[in-house]
């Protein structure tokens, strides 16, 4: 009897209402928990399949060829009635030793050896365009919030630098294919792809920046220039020491992306293969720049979509993707512990 | 000679500095057609206004303001908000020039009688002479030790024995050094209210200036503390010149030695503290330090 009297002011309401509110709290823990669940099922897969490849079950447990060697073809035949699976190295010297010139084996691309040039071809790319995108990125964002006088343009130009960040990756890789890698002559090469990355996470670097900018107090930068501080002493001494936690903040975001982008760098970076690291076999210490790198997530593009799939390709595409995660985990780890420390030392 | 720029030149001539005033300066009759009655008239004043008029875009904050202050004295601009005495205390050290689109309509400040708003004037080497305490107080979240030698290390002095002995100084200059000389490198935050804004009159006078401007400095503090900072203010008029700007009309008579009355931009009267509140000529400034209004 919902329409009964109430006995008191503070009578419980309908029963309907009731259930609506709590139909209504299950609906958005569902949402949450419907997340949660896809994340953990993405990175359970991952991991789980991925560390049968990097980790071994006898020491040093951890794969140390899939770390530090070149992806090579795997070779899969049978000799004396076993099946052997070797490497192209191992495969071509098991050849030699056995006079098995005209054995016959199956021959599967990248599935055997490691990853490490994809490694260090990643790492390059991230730390080339962070320092780029920083570097420009701060510098903008000190130049609208500190120096720029508010008005029209200056809006014009915040609302263009927020579009920016809409632009499609594959855009960006586009972009960067026709003027650095074409117009400006550098070919696929290392330098190409430090700046289309690190154009593409500008906008995300100058607007965060922009913000930890504000949220320093105007009264730090008043009471520096009433001690006779000029206007950079006062940014550099006592505006930006504060606002980089912040700033490193918004670079953690785009340390994730630069790493894992592939489509900007396809065109102006990466390599599908190469037998040489990025530091052998250089005629000059520039040619260091102008050289294309393979690249962890273009690796697994290529070794998931590329190449047939079998059991021998899962190894390596699994392997690759954890090892990718650690890496991108590994280095949002550091800036976070750099950040939390420069936030203890400045508090206010 | 312009005192104010940057270079070798910087000591001011002891010929410029006006005497000690003996006797008051002859009070002025306000002329009745005159907007505002002239200031009280010094021989030589360390500063200098003439018929400032400021403005914020189309907006007119201070209206014609006539006023010179004289060397180590403590001059109070009182008035109720809005009045544009803060205004008027940012335009001596250009601290509006921060504000987009701030202008002087016309009239001068002069500081040792140069007109600061020149544009062959050292504003860096006007601010260090001219320095400023805020109404909030602000110390930097550095170290107590950092945040005096702060407007040292900018000027480039690096000898560590003469910044020790200038934090000592300066903290003693503010009444702070029994209370932090142990704990120096501990953050300026970490103090307290009334602490922190000693901190910041310490870090201002570390660069020694001649003026200081105090800009609503006790406004924050808890009474026990403003009394410790007004006590503070009698010391440093040794040494300083000080303008400062007040709510508190209590503490405008305790401190000073001259007080400006301001209402809607206009200077309304300026004369000796005691005149001020004893016997004020303009009935507005009468009914103000009466409590009637503001």
């Amino acid at each position: 009897m919902p329409d009964a009297a109430p006995s008191h002011v503070f009578q419980r309401r309908s029963t309907v209402v009731r259930r609506q509110e709590a139909l209504l709290a299950w609906l958005f823990r569902g949402a949450t928990y419907l997340v949660l669940l896809c994340g953990a099922l993405l990175l359970g897969n991952i991991v789980w399949r991925g560390s049968q490849t990097v980790f071994i079950p006898r020491p040093p447990f951890v794969n140390v060829a899939f770390l530090t060697q070149a992806p090579e073809s795997l070779y899969v035949f049978e000799y004396q009635g076993k099946k052997m699976e070797l490497g192209d190295q191992a495969f071509r010297q098991f050849k030699a030793e056995h006079h098995l010139a005209d054995i016959k084996a199956e021959s599967y691309v990248y599935s055997a050896g490691g990853i490490f040039p994809n490694i260090v071809g990643t790492v390059l790319l991230v730390v080339g365009s962070m320092a780029i995108a920083l570097f420009l990125g701060v510098s903008a964002a000190v130049y609208l919030n500190e120096y720029a006088r508010q008005g029209r343009f200056i809006t014009m130009i915040r609302l263009a630098i927020l579009n920016l960040a809409g632009v499609p990756s594959i855009v960006f890789g586009l972009f960067g294919f026709g003027l650095f890698v074409i117009f400006l002559g550098w070919n696929v090469s290392l330098l190409a792809g430090w700046f289309t990355l690190a154009f593409m996470v500008l906008p995300v670097i100058i607007t965060a920046s922009e913000e930890s900018l504000k949220a320093v107090p105007r009264g730090f930068r008043e009471g520096s220039l009433a001690l006779g501080a000029t206007k950079w002493q006062t940014i550099y001494k006592n505006v930006l020491p504060y606002a980089l936690p912040g700033i490193l903040t918004s670079s953690i975001l785009g340390i994730a992306r630069v790493a894992g982008e592939t489509a900007p760098i396809m065109f102006t970076a990466a390599y599908v293969v190469r037998d040489k690291l990025p530091w052998e076999g250089l005629a000059r210490w520039t040619d260091f720049f102008f050289q294309g790198v393979m690249a962890l997530p273009y690796h697994i593009y290529v070794v998931s979509s590329k190449i047939p799939q079998n059991e021998y390709t899962e190894r390596v595409q699994y392997g690759a993707a954890f090892v990718f995660l650690l890496i991108v985990a590994l280095i949002a780890t550091t800036s976070i512990l750099l950040r939390n420390k420069l936030r203890n030392r400045y508090k206010w | 000679m312009v005192i104010l720029r940057r270079g070798p030149t910087l000591v001011i001539p002891s010929a410029r500095l006006p005497a000690p005033m003996e006797t008051n300066p002859p009070k002025t009759v306000a002329s009745p057609a005159a907007p505002n009655p002239p200031a009280a008239a010094v021989a030589d004043p360390i500063i200098d206004i003439q018929n400032l008029d400021f403005y914020y875009g189309q907006n007119r904050a201070l209206d014609g303001i006539t006023l010179q202050i004289q060397e180590k004295k403590v001059a109070a601009l009182i008035g109720p908000s809005g009045c544009g005495k803060s205004t008027l205390l940012r335009c001596l050290n250009r601290m509006n020039d921060l504000i987009d689109g701030t202008r002087i309509g016309r009239g001068t400040v002069r500081i040792h009688r140069v007109d600061i708003h020149q544009p062959d004037v050292d504003v860096i080497e006007l601010r260090r002479r001219v320095g400023m305490v805020f109404q909030k107080s602000n110390p930097f979240p550095k170290s107590i030790y950092e945040n005096i030698t702060y407007g040292l290390r900018i000027a480039g002095i690096r000898n560590r024995s003469q910044l020790d002995e200038v934090v000592e100084r300066s903290l003693r200059g503010a009444a702070l050094w029994d209370e932090v000389k142990d704990r120096l490198h501990d953050s300026g935050i970490g103090l307290s209210g009334g602490q922190q804004q000693r901190l910041c009159i310490a870090r201002a006078i570390a660069v020694e200036p001649e003026i200081i401007l105090m800009d609503e400095p006790c406004s924050a503090l808890d009474p026990l503390a403003t009394a410790k900072v007004e006590e503070l203010i009698h010391e440093l008029k040794q040494k300083y010149t000080i303008v400062i700007v007040t709510h508190n009309m209590q503490q405008a008579a305790r401190v000073s030695d001259h007080t400006a009355f301001f209402y809607l931009g206009r200077l309304i009267e300026y004369d000796e503290t005691r005149t001020i509140f004893m016997n004020p000529s303009n009935p507005q400034t009468e009914a103000y330090v009466s409590g009637r209004f503001g």
